[in-house]
């Protein structure tokens, strides 16, 4: 008997929730034992994680407000991906933006509200176009991998904040790393009075549906879903790939800019350091796991703003330590990918069937056979899926080219069947090292992505 | 089909008398440590009555192995004989199940049936790892070698087993290798720094430390610049005499011609026949591996196809201004020009083929008149205008319609079937900012209807099957109304009523005046459908010839690359 992974030919409609689901029993049943070794019990405790911040206006504002950052941050990535650019610079991105946004805030601090709030805005989502440009550029002109710059990007950008905040932006009456306040008009409004849930979130709404208009509805949008599937087919169907892949990292670093510009404008009210907690990177899991999609990404970035609150609240009153909300929300992430793998593949038990392939190794054969891999092992490099697979992971080692030629499984298939072609981007050199453990034993589909 | 049907009794496991070298005396003379096992089993088998299997244990004996991808029968039912000491050439087009046949002698690849026997016995090759123990050895075109590691290195890291490197043993290794097929080899050389020849070299010598008995070499030549191709045929030689059994893919006549013992011929998955290599001329070889032609039949059909309008407009009676128009097109290719100096020209109303074995420059060619590759002379027009190095979307806009010899290449997995037919055409299916998709819908469903596509608007495309995928295309390219076409191997791994279908769509757009270039290694396709057939033989056209009562056997030579006694140029 033996396990493996099969292609599946169509995906219920019913299969991405339940995996959810599944996913969700099987990071309760994980976390059971630690959560219960903390002293809490686990049922209590998944209370407070989830169910708690819901139930109270107060602490639901809390979890739209932790939600904000990440939906820019999101929706970054997502519009990004979606067109085959691996951005994984939202961070450094969403970092210009605040920087973007306090300059104003710092140097015209008397400007009034409905000037300014626009300008800080706007001077935020240009310093995220400011620092996606460079890394576009490489990439459209040169074919420089994004990943590698996009990614290298952020410290410096934090490098950049550190310098300012301990220079020319150091705080003038304590002397802290911390900017001075900005000027009054540039407090963003409270979209709900009485808690701090500010108008961020109304932009980050429009910029959702705005997102989904366009990519669903518009020939620019098809344009850029068709970049992302296929390049080699968007270029044959006469789509500028270079256009549209510098037009998609620049909306991406604007979106990502904006978040920055709103985080500081809507909650610090000043540059600090931590004005971002890893919002930029939070922003892949967000986008990867809501599908690349502006609906998906708005659930799951209520869902880990659910949890983030929650986990607060869980250490206040179970004693539980904070990090273990985000031990709950990182193994929930890693589930729920492992387990949408299966909405490509599906699990078949067999025996090893010998059939007409007898097994009978000859006695005169010499030599022993390499020893059996173990079957059914899928490497998680073989599901580029943009809409599925971690691309962030998966995409730093493949050119975007052979990402996105991994994408259609079933074409693969045929291509074997014209072997003239370099079809097989998996070179025998790499199935020589990686068999017999990485081979995904698939009559018709073998390790040929 | 029936014919060759008929030539196969023997099953292509049959050499003929006398057509094989003594390879098993040479063998064991020559290496006689490997061989022991083949000589004991042959001397066991002798008493059988004088069969050729009785001659010699094969190396290698595929039965009946099959093949399929999805709908798409890649190996039916194929025999296959590989004997100590011999040359054997496995011949046929791009997708004839070639590579995947060797695929799975070599474990890459799971057949869905049939056998594999190693020296006489069953053996399941399930990975590279089982095949290697099975004493197989395989180059692909695509080397797996490390290329920041030594020559030595490579040969190591292929090697089974923990513990420490033994250099020295490895340096020893590479060099007692290296004699066997007689190159000098340095053991320290750094692989990416050497040459495409050395480091094919330096695979071969991979296989050989592994001891292996079956070299198979896939399309070992299409990399190497001409002195290579010699040297590694010396080698091939060398590599025989001591009773290694090579199995060599190509797809070109003259070296199989040079190099093989015996030629199995493929198509359509099929073994064809297997002949000596002495007795088969290359014109014989071409013929049989783009299929008989049947001329006459088809013709026919085509002034039958679409009635008597078709019939009327057959013959470009306008002065034929030509729409589609190449001059001294070339291309620089791997080595030598993939493209030199192509210069051809199709009037409205009129069917050009381009007969050729594959990798002659086809591909290229379509590449660059698709706008998919930029040619580094010569010009292009479509209807009058410039179309030389553009873009596709430039090229399209000029009025070329396009069908490549990759259809999955050409369309989107994902999205749908609705969505790919308007690809190449959205700014017509805009209403304000947003995509008309009731427009869009409407489209489909007219296309789909019109071209009879098995499949629903909201179908992701990926999930058609060739023949579909390949209306679809064709919808798409016919419902722009181009003027010009260029189509590649529209047929290829289509059944025979699509086949059908496409070719009554191509007939239907010439009677329309469109100016057709059609590339096609089926023979029988181009001679059914073509007014004139022009012959591409290492990037070049080599001949031109009408195709009403083309003269076959003058096509394969020319297909052959003997041009000599062809007057007629391009």
């Amino acid at each position: 008997m033996s396990m493996r992974l099969v292609l599946r030919g169509r995906e219920p409609r019913w299969l991405a929730p339940v995996l959810v689901l599944v996913a969700v029993v099987i990071v309760y049943l994980l976390t059971a034992g630690p959560i219960r070794g903390a002293g809490a019990n686990p049922q209590a405790a998944y209370q407070r994680y989830i169910v708690t911040p819901l139930t109270q206006t107060t602490s639901l504002t809390e979890v739209v407000l932790a939600a904000i950052p990440i939906l820019f941050t999101g929706l970054a990535v997502a519009v990004a991906f979606r067109s085959g650019y691996w951005n994984i610079g939202a961070e450094g991105q969403f970092l210009a933006g605040a920087i973007g946004a306090t300059a104003p805030g710092l140097y015209l601090p008397n400007l009034p509200g409905p000037l300014a709030i626009p300008l800080a805005l706007v001077a935020g989502a240009l310093a995220g176009v400011l620092w996606s440009l460079v890394p576009a550029l490489l990439r459209t002109r040169y074919r420089i991998d994004e990943v590698v710059t996009t990614l290298l990007l952020n410290p410096v950008a934090l490098l950049l904040v550190q310098g300012l905040l301990n220079g020319p932006w150091r705080n003038s009456t304590s002397g802290f790393p911390v900017s001075n306040n900005l000027g009054a008009g540039y407090r963003m409004p409270l979209a709900i009075p009485g808690s701090r849930v500010h108008l961020g979130v109304v932009i980050a709404a429009v910029l959702a549906i705005a997102i989904w208009l366009v990519m669903s509805r518009t020939a620019t949008g098809l344009r850029a879903r068709a970049v992302g599937l296929s390049p080699d087919a968007a270029r044959f169907s006469g789509i500028s790939v270079r256009k549209t892949l510098l037009r998609s990292a620049l909306i991406s670093g604007a979106i990502a800019g904006l978040g920055g510009a709103d985080q500081v404008l809507g909650v610090g009210h000043k540059l600090s350091q931590e004005v971002s907690s890893s919002y930029g990177y939070t922003g892949i899991v967000v986008a990867t796991l809501g599908a690349l999609t502006a609906g998906g990404v708005v659930l799951v970035a209520l869902l880990l703003g659910d949890i983030t609150v929650g986990a607060q609240n869980a250490s206040l009153v179970l004693q539980l330590p904070p990090q273990m909300g985000e031990i709950v929300s990182s193994l929930l992430m890693l589930a729920v990918i492992s387990m949408l793998v299966l909405r490509r593949y599906k699990v078949s038990w067999r025996r090893d069937r010998s059939g007409a392939l007898a097994a009978a190794d000859a006695p005169g054969g010499g030599g022993a056979a390499g020893p059996p891999g173990p079957p059914g092992s899928v490497s998680a490099a073989q599901s580029h899926d943009p809409a599925s697979a971690l691309p962030s992971m998966t995409a730093s080692t493949a050119a975007p080219d052979s990402v996105s030629r991994a994408v259609s499984p079933p074409a693969s298939a045929a291509d074997i069947a014209s072997p003239g072609a370099p079809s097989s981007s998996k070179t025998p050199l790499e199935q020589q090292l990686s068999t017999p453990d990485a081979t995904v034993g698939t009559p018709g589909e073998e390790e040929t992505v | 089909m029936n014919q060759s049907q008929s030539d196969r009794p023997g099953r292509g496991d049959m050499p003929a008398p006398g057509g094989l070298p003594p390879a098993s005396s040479v063998g064991s003379a020559g290496f006689p440590g490997s061989l022991i096992g083949y000589d004991a089993a042959r001397a066991s088998g002798a008493g059988r009555s004088g069969s050729p299997e009785a001659r010699a244990v094969p190396l290698v004996q595929l039965r009946g192995i099959r093949k399929s991808f999805g709908d798409l029968l890649v190996n039916d039912g194929v025999d296959l004989t590989l004997l100590p000491g011999e040359v054997h050439a496995l011949l046929g087009e791009n997708g004839a199940g070639k590579t995947t046949l060797m695929r799975i002698l070599y474990g890459l690849t799971r057949p869905d049936g049939g056998v594999i026997e190693i020296a006489g016995a069953a053996r399941t090759i399930a990975s590279p790892g089982d095949a290697i123990g099975a004493g197989i050895g395989m180059v692909t075109q695509h080397f797996s070698l490390v290329g920041r590691m030594t020559v030595t290195d490579n040969l190591l890291l292929s090697r089974a087993g923990a513990g420490r490197l033994d250099r020295r043993a490895g340096r020893r290794m590479v060099a007692a290798a290296a004699e066997r097929i007689g190159v000098h080899v340095d053991p320290d050389a750094v692989v990416e720094k050497l040459s495409v020849g050395e480091q094919q070299r330096v695979e071969i010598l991979k296989a050989l430390s592994r001891d292996c008995r079956v070299l198979i070499l896939d399309e070992p030549t299409a990399v190497l610049v001409p002195q290579d191709v010699a040297a590694l045929f010396a080698s091939i030689r060398l590599l025989t005499a001591q009773g290694i059994g090579v199995l060599f893919i190509s797809h070109k006549l003259g070296e199989v011609s040079e190099i093989s013992d015996r030629v199995s011929v493929l198509r359509r998955g099929r073994i064809i026949d297997t002949v000596p290599t002495a007795g088969a001329t290359p014109a014989r070889l071409a013929e049989m591996m783009v299929g008989r032609p049947t001329v006459g039949v088809r013709r026919d059909d085509r002034d039958a196809a679409g009635g008597t309008e078709l019939a009327d407009a057959a013959p470009p009676s306008a002065p034929p201004k030509d729409v589609l128009s190449v001059r001294g097109l070339r291309l620089a290719g791997r080595g030598k020009e993939a493209l030199a100096g192509v210069t051809l020209s199709v009037a409205p109303g009129e069917i050009v083929g381009v007969a050729g074995v594959s990798g002659n420059g086809q591909t290229e060619l379509v590449q660059v008149l698709c706008g998919l590759a930029k040619p580094t002379a010569g010009t292009v027009t479509v209807n009058g205008i410039d179309v030389t190095g553009a873009d596709p979307e430039k090229v399209i806009a000029a009025g070329l319609g396009r069908i490549t010899e990759d259809r999955h290449a050409c369309v989107v997995g994902k999205l749908t079937v609705a969505q790919n037919l308007v690809m190449e055409d959205l700014p017509r299916f805009r209403r304000g900012p947003f995509l008309d998709r009731t427009a869009i819908r409407a489209h489909a469903e007219r296309l789909i209807e019109e071209f009879s596509i098995k499949a629903k608007p909201d179908d992701p495309i990926s999930t058609l099957s060739g023949g579909n995928m390949q209306k679809v295309l064709l919808a798409r390219t016919l419902a722009r109304d181009p003027v010009a076409l260029v189509v590649s191997q529209p047929t290829r791994g289509l059944d025979i009523g699509a086949t059908e279908f496409v070719h009554r769509q191509l007939l239907a757009r010439r009677a329309a005046g469109a100016a057709v270039l059609l590339v096609s290694e089926d023979l029988e396709e181009l001679l059914a459908l073509a007014d004139r057939i022009v012959v591409i033989y290492e990037g070049a056209l080599v001949g031109e010839l009408p195709a009403a009562g083309a003269d076959i056997e003058r096509l394969g030579l020319m297909m052959a690359g003997q041009s000599a006694q062809s007057g007629a140029a391009a």
